[in-house]
This record gives structure tokens, sequence and C-alpha cells, in this order.
């Protein structure tokens, strides 16, 4: 029964994982999977986040608390970030897809090395209690350190959806991706959406750091290796479906989970892109986006 | 210049090449030589699907790093020549290259530029797990004594790589003015209105991919050779991929000059630097520079330098 152990421990890691994962993808999901901003500065802002929390956390702040508290400022920090990439194309007419993507590709670099000045290459961690103890059910055992930040994911997803299909600045935020002219037409201000759109998914970048940073130490350049797996959930998703964007970071979390356990931690880095190249070639809609 | 012509300076230069290790006497340079040449062939490589066609490609290294680990692999099964490991390299660039773009050009290009990110971390988990290879230890490759005429091993794959750039530049060249570049072009101004002209739009792309993928695992082919050894960390080096995007960006993108000189620009910049500044510094620098130019001067110095000769089709709006 021992693989069926390894096989159970597995998939229950890997579901804790993928909530992980969830949550780091989900500011994507908003800029890309809805406004169709390719920001593969994500990450290195979600990196920029944890070592947000860290500070707050050396004066004895729990890490979820610190997180929540700077959502406020990286909100702000998004709507500057918005602002400089609308000022730079959209006001141009419209920057090509090679433009913005290399906009963010030097701005996340730019993230990153400001992180190196300030505080060097060394691995830095937040500290709090639960660490090193474990929840058992039986024969499966999940740290702490991985349950906590996972809990997170399921509230911020809901909160999100409700926002995003219940109030009329989430409806406007959705209506804004589809048709820019008619939102515009119905009296609100395209921009000024996109901006606010932005800032949220900026702001949730720092609760994802947060969540990260539990999970364990980050340098700098943390955010890298996480570029390709969010963009493979946002797409395997659906291009902005929430709910959707956690079932496909689940499904990715479980499928790493598996390869870890039964072949090798080294193949790991490589299932999310297997997926996501499987996904762009057989179903680019993703599993939960429908026909657009 | 007609392509004949063109070629026939490009062929100077390389004979020109030839005569060099008599003139410098100190190999550094030819060290340091190779690397901003390499870079010559890569940005041109890159342009020809990311310039001309406007297809972003991101995994420049894994292009790169395929080919080095080609030409590696080659030598020590069959202990092939060199001339055999470019060629086997660019084979194995060209078939990347379709393969990646089959599986992604018929949708966005978007998905494309993230695939490509994608397929670095696959190929680099590949050799990490291929004890052959020399897993993530990187393995050695003692590449025979060169002719006696260079004096030198990096004189020697200096001239190579002088030869590689030569005929990047050209095929570069022959593609713009071909109607496989107007085509390219076509796709690039409006991928549903070259279709509806008649262009071919996924089989040229298909093409870019190749030819493009081809010419970048070229500029991998001598470089284990060159350091005589091979890890993935270094062959797979983000800097490359950067470096790929930012040199075409920074010379500008429309024709054959702009990433050649982009690429003797940065490139030469990055030599002095990593002589001079930390390595960390040098990726900022290319940073801030890729975020400088696609905000101020998307269309790159060469771009600049035709607005600035025809200030009024700017004011109005209207692309040159």
């Amino acid at each position: 029964m021992i693989v069926l152990d390894l096989a159970l421990n597995a998939v229950a890691t890997g579901i804790v994982l993928g909530s992980i994962y969830a949550l780091l993808a989900l500011g994507l999901a908003i800029t890309f999977g809805i406004l169709h901003i390719p920001n593969v500065a994500h990450p290195a802002i979600v990196i920029a986040g944890a070592y947000a929390v860290v500070v707050l956390n050396r004066f004895g702040l729990d890490p979820i608390l610190a997180g929540l508290l700077w959502s406020i400022p990286f909100y702000f920090i998004g709507l500057a970030f918005y602002e400089f990439y609308a000022r730079s194309f959209e006001s141009r007419g419209g920057g090509n897809t090679l433009q913005s993507l290399t906009l963010f590709f030097g701005i996340s670099l730019v993230i990153e090395i400001a992180l190196v000045v300030a505080y060097g290459t060394d691995l830095r961690s937040v500290r709090v209690g639960y660490v090193g103890e474990s929840l058992r059910l039986g024969t499966v055992a999940i740290p702490y350190r991985f349950l906590v930040p996972a809990l997170i994911t399921p509230v911020v997803v809901f909160l999100l959806w409700l926002y995003l299909s219940k109030t009329n600045t989430g409806l406007a935020i959705r209506a804004v991706a589809h048709d820019e002219r008619a939102v515009s037409v119905a009296g609100v201000n395209p921009t000024a959406i996109k901006r606010h759109a932005f800032g949220i998914a900026t702001a949730l970048a720092v609760i994802a750091g947060a969540a990260l940073v539990i999970t364990g130490p980050v340098d700098p350049f943390a955010g890298r290796i996480h570029i390709g797996r969010v963009f493979a959930i946002v797409v395997l998703a659906g291009m902005g479906t929430i709910p959707g964007t956690l079932a496909a970071a689940i499904i990715i979390g479980v499928a790493e989970s598996l390869v870890m356990s039964f072949a090798s931690p080294s193949w790991a880095p490589g299932v999310a892109f297997a997926i996501l190249l499987a996904t762009l070639a057989l179903r680019p809609t993703g599993l939960f986006g429908g026909v657009r | 210049m007609t392509l004949p012509r063109f070629a026939l300076v490009a062929a100077l230069l390389v004979v020109a090449g030839l005569f060099l290790p008599m003139v410098i006497p100190n190999p550094y340079y030819f060290y340091a030589g190779y690397v901003v040449l390499q870079y010559v062939v890569i940005a041109t490589g890159w342009n020809i699907l990311g310039g001309y066609a406007g297809y972003t490609n991101f995994g420049a290294s894994a292009f790169f790093g395929a080919g080095a680990y080609a030409a590696a692999f080659l030598f020590k099964a069959f202990g092939l020549p060199l001339i055999f490991q470019i060629l086997g390299a660019a084979a194995v660039g060209m078939f990347l290259g379709v393969a990646t773009g089959y599986l992604t050009l018929r949708i966005q290009g978007v998905y494309f530029a993230i695939a490509t990110v994608a397929l670095v971390i696959v190929l680099e988990t590949l050799v990490h797990n291929t004890e052959y290879l020399g897993g993530a230890s990187g393995m050695t490759h003692i590449a025979p004594p060169p002719p006696a005429w260079f004096g030198g091993q990096t004189q020697f794959v200096f001239w190579v790589m002088l030869v590689i750039a030569a005929c990047a530049v050209v095929l570069a060249r022959w593609l713009e003015l071909s109607w496989i570049g107007r085509g390219l072009r076509a796709i690039r101004a409006s991928e549903p209105a070259a279709e509806s002209c008649g262009v071919p739009t996924l089989r040229l792309k298909l093409l870019a991919c190749a030819l493009s993928g081809g010419v970048m695992a070229a500029a991998g082919a001598p470089y284990p050779t060159y350091t005589s050894y091979l890890d993935p960390v270094s062959a797979f080096s983000l800097l490359i991929g950067l470096n790929a995007l930012a040199m075409p960006l920074i010379g500008g993108t429309r024709n054959w000059k702009g990433p050649v000189i982009g690429a003797l620009l940065l490139a030469s910049v990055q030599q002095i630097a990593t002589v001079t500044i930390s390595s960390e510094f040098n990726i900022l620098a290319v940073g801030v520079v890729l975020i400088a130019f696609v905000v101020l001067a998307p269309e790159g110095l060469l771009g600049l330098k035709s607005a600035w000769a025809r200030p009024k089709l700017r004011l109005s709006g209207a692309k040159p």
C-alpha cells in the first residue's frame, strides 16, 4: 500500500500547491486574461510584494496581515504602472504585442535588480509560529506553511468572482475587454476602468507574495520559474475565468506533484510547460473558456 | 547594392578575417569579438521572425542551447568535425522552430511568445535529466586542435563565427528583398488582410520560424568548442534571450541593418561592462534600455534616423 499512500500524499500536496499557484495567477487572469495585457512582470511584482511582507514581518506582523496592508499601496502602484503603459502605447494608437511584452519584460528586470541592490541576493523568509509543523490525516501529512496560504485562495477567488460578476464596476471591467466603445457609450470611462483593474491585479500580487513567502524563502529572481507556470494556468483556464483559474492551477499543481513523487523532482519544472504547449495545440480556448 | 555584390562584400570580409590573427597578436580580442559576432548571428536570426513577421520569440536561448547541445552530441557520439556540427545544429534549430510554430502559430502571436518562454524551460529540464549530455553539472568538450594557420582555438572559432555571421546576414538580406520578405511584412502589417490577399500566411510563418531557429541554433554550435565546456545554465542563459530581443529593438527591426547595428553596439558595451562592472548591472542596463527604446523610439536607432529625415510623416501620425 506504499504506492497508494504515496499517491494520496502527492495528490493532497498537489491540491495545496495548486491553490497557491492559483493565488499567483489571479492577478494575471485579470491583466492578461481579461484586459489582454501580457504582463510578464507579474511574477516579479509578486516577489517585490513578498519582500515588502518580509519588511513588515520583522516588526512581528503576521505575513497575511502584512500582505493585506500592503495591498493598498500596491493598488496605487498598479494604477501608476497602467498609466505609464497607457501613456506609452494606447495613446499612440495601441502598441503591438512585441512592444508591450518587451516593456513588461524590461520592467520585471528592473524590479529584480532593484531588489538585488536593496537586499542582496540572499534568501529572505518570514517568521511564523506554525513553520515546521504538519497537519496529519491518516497517512497524509501537509505542512502548515503550505496549508495556511492555500486556505487564503478560496476566499480570494470567491470575493473576486463576486466582485467581477455581481458589482457594476466588476461587470464594467469585463465589458471593457469585450467592447471598449460600447462601454464608453454607456457612460463609463474605459481607461479609468482598465487602470482600476490593473490596480486590483497588482494588489493581488502582494497577497500572492505573502502566500509565497510563507511557503518558503524567496530571492530576487524567484519570480522567473513562475512566469511560464502562471501563464500556463491562465491559458489552461481559458483567459480570465476566475473559478477556472483555480481549477487549472490545481490541475497543474497535482500534475507537478505526481511527477515529483513518481519520476524525479528535476522533471517538475517542465510539467507546467508541457501542459501549456499541449493546451495551445489541442484546445487554445482553454478548459473553461468556451467559444469566443 | 545587388545581392551578388552584397554577398561578395561579405565573402571579402570573411577572407580578410583569415589574416586578422597576423595583425592582432592578443587572443583576448578574438575571445571578446567571438561573443559580439555570436550576437550578430543571434540578433539577425531572431529578426527574421521577430522583426520581419512581428512574432516575438522570448526563447532565443532555447535555440542557442539546442544548437550548442546538438553540436556537443554530434561530436561526442560520432566525432564529427565542426562544420558538420554547425549544419546538424542548424537542422535541429529548424526542426524546433517548425515544431513550436506548428503548435502555436495558428492562434494569436501572444501565445507564440509565451510558448517560447516555455520552450527554454522544457529543453533545460530535458538536458538536466539526460545523463549522456552531462546533466546539471555539464560536460567537457575537448575539440581537436585548430588548423595551424590560425595560431589558436580562439582565433579559429572567431573566424568560424565570422563565416556564420556573414552567411546569416546575407540570408537575412536575401529574405528581406525576396517575395518571402514582402509576405512577412504583409503579415506584420495585418494578418487577416495578408491572408485575404492570397499570402500563404501559415506557410510563410513556418518558413520564418525554421530559418530563424536554424540561424540561432547555428550561433550556438561553436559554443562548446569556444569554451571547451557546456552546461545547461550558461547554454540556456536568460541573457541570450534578452539580448536577442534587445539588439534588434535598439537597432531597428525593419531591415537587416538594425540587428547588426544593435548587436555590435550592445554586445561591445556588454563586453566592456563585464570587465568593468558587475553582471547584475549588465542585466539592469539591458532592462532600462529596453524600456527606453520601446517607449521613446519603438522603431530603433534606424527608425530615429528616418524620423529625423522625414519629420512630417511622424507628425501626421502615419507610419513611415
